[in-house]
């Protein structure tokens, strides 16, 4: 049964739900044919959401919970490859228990969505957000996306298998939500009527690749040194048409519900005249935003960029928008032991991307936040002076600050 | 100032321990003399399988420097001495790493030397091995294929009087003195060091001039690029396959085109299609799908598939319906069905004689009927 025959989404409304109900409502309004679950906080709230709406009748999947994560991602994988639309998700160490799984589909080129319930990688035992846990699969092929409202987390999902499927594409998408931040909080959400979804979304169409007796194929077999190198350059050459596909998806997308930033890989806020320019991830923008706008009327010329796409990495509008500032101050709410600077892959990344500038603004890392620590509103103004006095004495490097952090 | 390379062809896992025996102990022969070298395999680990051919090599040095301009390349271009361990690999050889047949001499410099260790005469063997447009040596250790293998080394002495054989037909690269202490060093006994001598001694070599041997151009394919191959890491079946030589009846399943595995054969079935009562177990069993189902409902082996398992000689109910016979025996893949209906007195005077051959002698590895392995268990204890 799909949601248009349940009746239940059939007129636009709003609703108060967190992040993870909204994902949950995504995957009822998409007509996802195979959910896998397996719990592990902060991503199990979505799992526990869609059994519900399965329960209460408002659409039909399989829906699975598997003996564990590595389970729950081979299912989908295989289920993707059959041509069932999929959606599945993890946390943590969860996530990382299913690596496996993890890598091999972004190799084989299957269109997974899965929900990353951003959590700090155990041990200690800790539930609250990191992104460490997602970054993970930077290198692999997957898509990479930072959700920053309930709102976002609803649209995004949606976004994720129009993208993920397109065969231009076929990359599996992780969708990063803080926990806690996104998927216990929650807001008003606009939740579209499904007529206007299934206008967006057309159906997983295979085509060659489908695995079926019709259509008789083997996917991954033995390759030696003499393939390899061909199989990796055209997932590389897949990343590289991603972002056209993420531009027309998320053209239609506005034109279809009426609502998105002028750019589907970054979020400005008040950047246009400002000296000092803050860049972060995920629902950190709340903080910052508010704390830009109190150093604003101080006169302060600051101003935030959100990363929303990690990968591909919008190296062009970031660019752009980075290009004419005199510092840039990255927010990492994660760690790179011994990485460049010992700064943040978020840091390290952006820092990459501004090198062939002739001129570079002055780049400084803070890192705050991990495992769910408070990123205050007085915690930025610290960012920002911080930079201020660097900025004032000629130092083009601090050292990686650690953000509130007891001594 | 010079290198010196040497490969050892030999079947995965069967003979892995052997083929590094012998490019180890090159090593440190040479080393005796001042020499730098290293030994290395390609395809001795995972993607190797039973009977798979694979490589290892040796390369000697006078300087670190040279060895390493030699290393610089993944394996050799060309060797001053190639060393086949199984003399039915003369046929040319396909692996996990080669796309099409390898001719076992293409590596072996214009006056370099091909041994072979072997029960065939120069000649017989020369037949099997492509030609060359330069000349080169072919030296024979006379002996079956050692199949001293994986799990237990079944010390035959092939290691060292292979070695014996190499210091003789390539005194440049090491002398039999050196080679004798270095077999010594590494613990072998007087009676494996005399073997050597004696096989240091014994051996001669034949040129093998321009134009000489087979003259079958080897199987090859072109690896295609990125942008020609199917995404996803999708290979396209096959297919299904259709009538008997493309005709109405009978069945001939679609095949690999660019793996055909034959060369991994060291025996092949041989059919009595007069006492073939169309069981169809061996078509059924057969992993590869070699068999053919001809017309009339006899099944015929197709070498260019079949990897010579034995399976189907296993299966088959009828006492010598399915033979399994080395594969030195035989110079081409051609089909046995086709010869039996084009001469059947002369397809059974030519079987007779194959079966009465396999019978005479052991194999080299598997038994000629089910229960065999029982049998020289028994044997053995009773010894």
């Amino acid at each position: 049964m799909t949601t248009t025959e349940s009746g239940l989404f059939q007129v636009e409304k709003e609703e108060l739900i967190s992040g993870s109900e909204a994902v949950g409502i995504a995957c009822a309004m998409a007509d996802v044919d195979v959910i896998t679950a397996y719990p592990i906080r902060p991503y199990d709230t979505v799992m526990q959401y869609v059994s519900r709406l399965k329960a209460d009748g408002a659409f039909d999947c399989d829906f699975i919970v598997a003996e564990s994560e590595h389970s729950q991602f081979e299912i989908v994988k295989h289920a993707s490859a059959v041509g069932a639309r999929t959606f599945c998700g993890s946390s943590g160490v969860g996530w990382f228990y299913a690596f496996e799984a993890i890598a091999v589909t972004a190799g084989l080129r299957l269109p997974v969505v899965a929900m990353v319930g951003n959590r700090a990688l155990d041990d200690p035992g800790a539930f609250g957000v990191e992104h460490n846990d997602a970054l993970a699969v930077r290198d692999l092929g997957w898509l990479l996306y930072w959700v920053a409202t309930a709102q976002e987390a609803l649209d995004m999902a949606l976004m994720a298998w129009r993208i993920a499927e397109d065969s231009q594409c076929f990359l599996p998408f992780a969708l990063s939500c803080d926990g806690s931040f996104l998927t216990h909080s929650q807001a008003i959400v606009n939740v579209p009527a499904q007529e206007k979804v299934n206008s967006f979304l057309p159906a997983y169409d295979r085509g060659r690749l489908l695995l079926h007796p019709d259509n008789p194929i083997t996917i991954a077999p033995q390759a030696n040194e003499d393939w390899l190198m061909e199989i990796r350059r055209q997932s590389d050459e897949a990343m590289h048409q991603t972002p056209a596909v993420i531009k027309k998806a998320y053209q239609e997308f506005k034109t279809i519900f009426g609502r998105g930033d002028p750019s589907p890989f970054i979020e400005e806020y008040m950047t246009d005249d400002a000296d000092i320019i803050l860049v972060g991830m995920g629902t950190l923008a709340l903080p910052v935003k508010v704390a830009v706008r109190q150093m604003r009327q101080e006169g302060k010329k600051v101003g935030f960029l959100r990363v929303k796409y990690f990968r591909p990495f919008a190296t062009d509008e970031i660019r752009e928008a980075l290009g004419k500032c005199k510092a840039v101050a990255v927010i990492d709410r994660d760690f790179s032991l011994g990485s460049p600077s010992y700064g943040g892959v978020l840091f390290n990344d952006i820092r990459s991307a501004l090198y062939p500038l002739d001129d570079r603004p002055n780049m400084y890392n803070f890192i705050a936040g991990l495992g769910g620590r408070e990123v205050r509103v007085r915690d930025v103004n610290d960012m920002v002076n911080m930079v201020q006095d660097a900025l004032d004495t000629g130092k083009k490097e601090l050292d990686t600050t650690w953000i509130n952090v007891r001594e | 100032m010079s290198t010196v390379a040497v490969e050892v062809v030999y079947r995965g896992i069967f003979q892995k321990s052997l083929a590094r025996n012998i490019v180890r102990s090159i090593v440190f022969a040479a080393r005796k003399e001042g020499k730098i070298g290293t030994a290395f395999g390609r395809y001795s680990d995972s993607p190797e399988r039973n009977g798979i051919p694979a490589k290892q090599f040796a390369i000697v040095a006078d300087t670190p420097e040279e060895l390493e301009e030699n290393l610089a390349v993944y394996e050799a271009k060309e060797v001053d001495v190639t060393i086949n361990v199984d003399d039915t690999m003369c046929k040319g050889i396909e692996s996990w790493a080669w796309y099409g047949l390898q001719p076992i001499n293409q590596l072996t410099k214009p006056g370099g030397t091909l041994i072979v260790t072997s029960r065939q005469e120069a000649d017989q063997l020369i037949e099997d091995v492509h030609e060359k447009d330069d000349p080169y040596d072919l030296a024979i250790v006379p002996g079956i294929p050692s199949f001293s293998g994986l799990w237990v080394f079944k010390d035959d002495h092939t290691d060292v009087r292979v070695l014996g054989a190499l210091c003789k037909v390539c005194p440049q690269l090491v002398s039999m003195e050196s080679m004798a202490e270095a077999l010594r060093e590494q613990g072998l006994n007087e009676l494996k060091v005399t073997s050597a001598q004696r096989t240091y001694d014994r051996t001669s070599t034949r040129t093998v001039e321009p134009g000489e041997g087979n003259s079958e151009v080897p199987f090859s394919f072109t690896l295609p690029g990125w942008k020609e191959m199917e995404e996803g890491v999708v290979i396209k079946a096959a297919g299904k396959g259709g009538g008997f030589r493309g005709g109405e009846g009978g069945f001939e399943p679609a095949r690999n085109e660019t793996f055909k595995k034959w060369s991994t054969r060291s025996m092949r079935p041989v059919i009595n299609f007069e006492t073939c009562i169309k069981c169809t177990l061996c078509w059924l069993q057969c992993p590869d799908t070699c068999f053919d189902v001809t017309p009339d409902g006899l099944y015929d082996a197709n070498m260019e598939a079949c990897c010579g398992c034995a399976v189907c000689e296993a299966v088959c109910p009828v006492p010598d319906c399915i033979t399994m016979v080395n594969e030195a025996e035989f110079n081409d893949n051609s089909s046995q069905y086709e010869a039996w209906t084009a001469d059947a007195d002369g397809y059974k005077t030519w079987m007779t004689n194959l079966i009465d051959i396999s019978k005479l002698n052991e194999r080299t590895h598997g038994f000629h009927h089910v229960g065999g392995y029982q049998e020289q268990i028994a044997n053995v204890e009773e010894e």
